[in-house]
């Protein structure tokens, strides 16, 4: 693999530069199937020893081509394309882009849906982090708490299984409101789920957070500084590591999320423990906005008041000749929206989510553009990694907890 | 020299002080701003908007395609400025073919693999970009999948046949 002078194999964005130094070095290429990758993300490691003196991520493998496909459908049958973005996120994908053209739209949402929005995407933001930590753990070594983390994803699948169906791709929230009323007696679970789940963070915190192993591997490693992370394009948990309280759902309140009580967790330090310690108190922040959405759960129906928008009730399209006309016309020929466009940005459990969408004035989107929070956290890989050793790449990849469906889309 | 509708507007007066008729339109829709620049002055723009006006984030870089309208497509830029938690959106537009405008990686370094992915999948070519090629499709792709006389299906395969 390796020789004096050029590094064998593919190079450095096809460039014939010399290794930095002078020295020996060779070129590492880590993925694209890589365990500690997540996904498909292939890494060109040009090594000096152990030492990374360059890298560069090459992205792509995951590419399906969602966003050309929007452009195909009509705008309700986008929302299960979203689902796929961000596959460990989905009902956040969900809710963004129906915020988006309800914006559009200018539906007013009945805040039953809006709550039970809030409640299901914070229980979704739980989901993703028990996933991120388990895999962050085993990666570095701690086989246990992934078992642990699993077992109460599980409970929270099941929990999203009874309310759309669907343990993964949900589609559950819909343009105009939710896809289905909830089914009775979700409190049940949801409560017993939330009862439990303080206690069981203390337990993966009993596990991690004073573990010397984990410790020495996670401080001071993956720095960036603020300004940096800024400019390269960083959102969410990475930021709030660094400093800065900086969270969508207080800056620009959706889906009523105003009338919520929680705070934003932050440290200082920027490294990989202190993502950890952000995530992990966002998982009880989480679980506190949904236990107060549980508790103060407003009854009301479940979609917006839109006939020519929303789906009729079932038994209303079989009995009632207009409720009929209007379940076929959304079928076969969708509904218009207004033209125009609109930028909705929310806090997914990775950092800002966007979703751009453009409307011509017919039933197809002219162009829906997804901006992932993992494309952006992903440009930092380098600067996070360079001059460190080559243990710490799985340390600070797994720190920026990125989905790959969502940076390739 | 500012368009009638936006002489009373704070940001785009200040622009237009700074860098006189680069904005040529605008207006505000759904809560959000949007601004129309000319392509040729957008890093100057950008440049005094980051450095002046507190838009330290580049949210988001994509463009837009209106064929069969000339110029055809849009290159549109989110900026975020966390003061104030301001937001703004600027539209180039860009025509011929291959479709060129300077590069902002020089205003945000974020701005790389976003103008990497428009350049992949519009074909739209950014002046000044230090490593433009493709970045989610295969380097020897042919055509630019966003364009909207790419066929969903792409080329290679027709169904017409079976």
């Amino acid at each position: 693999m390796g020789e004096t002078g050029r590094p064998v194999g593919a190079g450095f964005n096809g460039e014939a530069d010399p290794p930095v130094g002078g020295r020996a070095s060779i070129v590492l290429n880590m993925g694209p199937q890589h365990p500690s990758t997540h996904g498909v993300l292939r890494l060109l490691l040009e090594l000096e020893g152990e030492t990374i003196v360059k890298a560069e991520p090459d992205i792509g493998f995951l590419h399906t081509g969602i966003e050309k496909e929007c452009e195909d459908k009509f705008y309700q049958q986008v929302v299960p394309l979203t689902d796929r973005v961000d596959y460990l996120a989905n009902l956040s994908n969900n809710l963004c882009y129906c915020l988006a053209v309800e914006r559009l739209l200018g539906l007013e949402i009945p805040p039953m849906a809006q709550w039970m929005r809030v409640m299901l995407t914070e229980l979704t933001r739980i989901s993703s982090h028990l996933l991120w930590l388990g895999t962050h753990a085993i990666d570095i070594g701690a086989m246990s708490v992934f078992l642990y983390c699993f077992r109460e994803r599980e409970d929270l699948l099941r929990i999203f299984e009874m309310f759309s169906g669907q343990r993964m791709m949900t589609s559950y929230f819909r343009i105009g409101g939710l896809a289905l009323p909830p089914p009775r007696g979700w409190e049940g679970p949801v409560r017993k789920f939330l009862d439990a789940f303080p206690s069981k963070v203390d337990e993966y915190e009993d596990l991690l957070t004073n573990n010397p192993i984990w410790l020495v591997r996670t401080k001071g490693v993956g720095h960036v500084p603020l300004e940096d992370l800024i400019d390269l394009g960083v959102t969410g948990p990475m930021l709030r590591a660094a400093g800065l309280a900086w969270d969508l759902r207080k800056a620009e309140p959706y889906s009523s999320y105003e009338k919520f009580d929680f705070e934003i967790p932050t440290r200082t330090e920027g490294d990989v423990y202190a993502r950890y310690q952000v995530r992990v108190e966002e998982m009880r922040q989480s679980a506190r906005i949904a236990r107060q959405a549980m508790e103060g759960m407003p009854s009301g129906p479940h979609v917006a008041h839109a006939p020519k928008v929303v789906l009729p009730d079932r038994e209303r399209m079989k009995t009632e000749m207009e409720a009929l006309i209007h379940h076929f016309k959304i079928i076969y020929e969708g509904f218009k929206v207004p033209a125009g466009e609109v930028y909705q940005a929310i806090e997914s459990p990775r950092g800002e989510l966007g979703y751009y969408v453009v409307s011509d004035g017919g039933p197809k989107p002219h162009r829906v553009h997804i901006h992932g929070p993992s494309f952006g956290n992903l440009q930092a890989t380098a600067k996070m990694i360079e001059g460190r050793l080559i243990a710490d790449v799985i340390a600070a990849l797994g720190s920026m907890d990125f989905v790959l469906g969502d940076v390739d889309r | 020299m500012l368009p009638e509708p936006l002489a009373g507007d704070p940001i785009a007066k200040a622009i237009d002080e700074t860098e006189p008729g680069s904005v040529t339109g605008g207006g505000w829709a759904y809560g959000e701003q949007t601004l129309e620049i000319d392509p040729a002055r957008i890093v100057a723009v950008c440049r005094f908007l980051k450095e002046q006006q507190g838009f330290i984030r580049l949210a988001d870089l994509t463009a837009v395609d209106w064929h069969p309208r000339e110029p055809r497509f849009e290159v549109v830029y989110h900026l975020h400025a966390f003061e104030g938690n301001r937001r703004l959106r600027l539209k180039c537009r860009v025509g011929g073919e291959p479709p060129e405008i300077d590069s902002v990686t020089c205003v945000w370094r974020s701005a790389n693999w976003h103008e990497r992915e428009v350049y992949d999948l519009f074909g739209i070519r950014f002046r000044g970009h230090p490593n433009l090629k493709r970045i989610l499709m295969p380097e020897d792709w042919e055509g630019h999948p966003l364009r909207k006389d790419y066929p969903v299906h792409g080329y290679r395969y027709s169904y017409k046949d079976e």
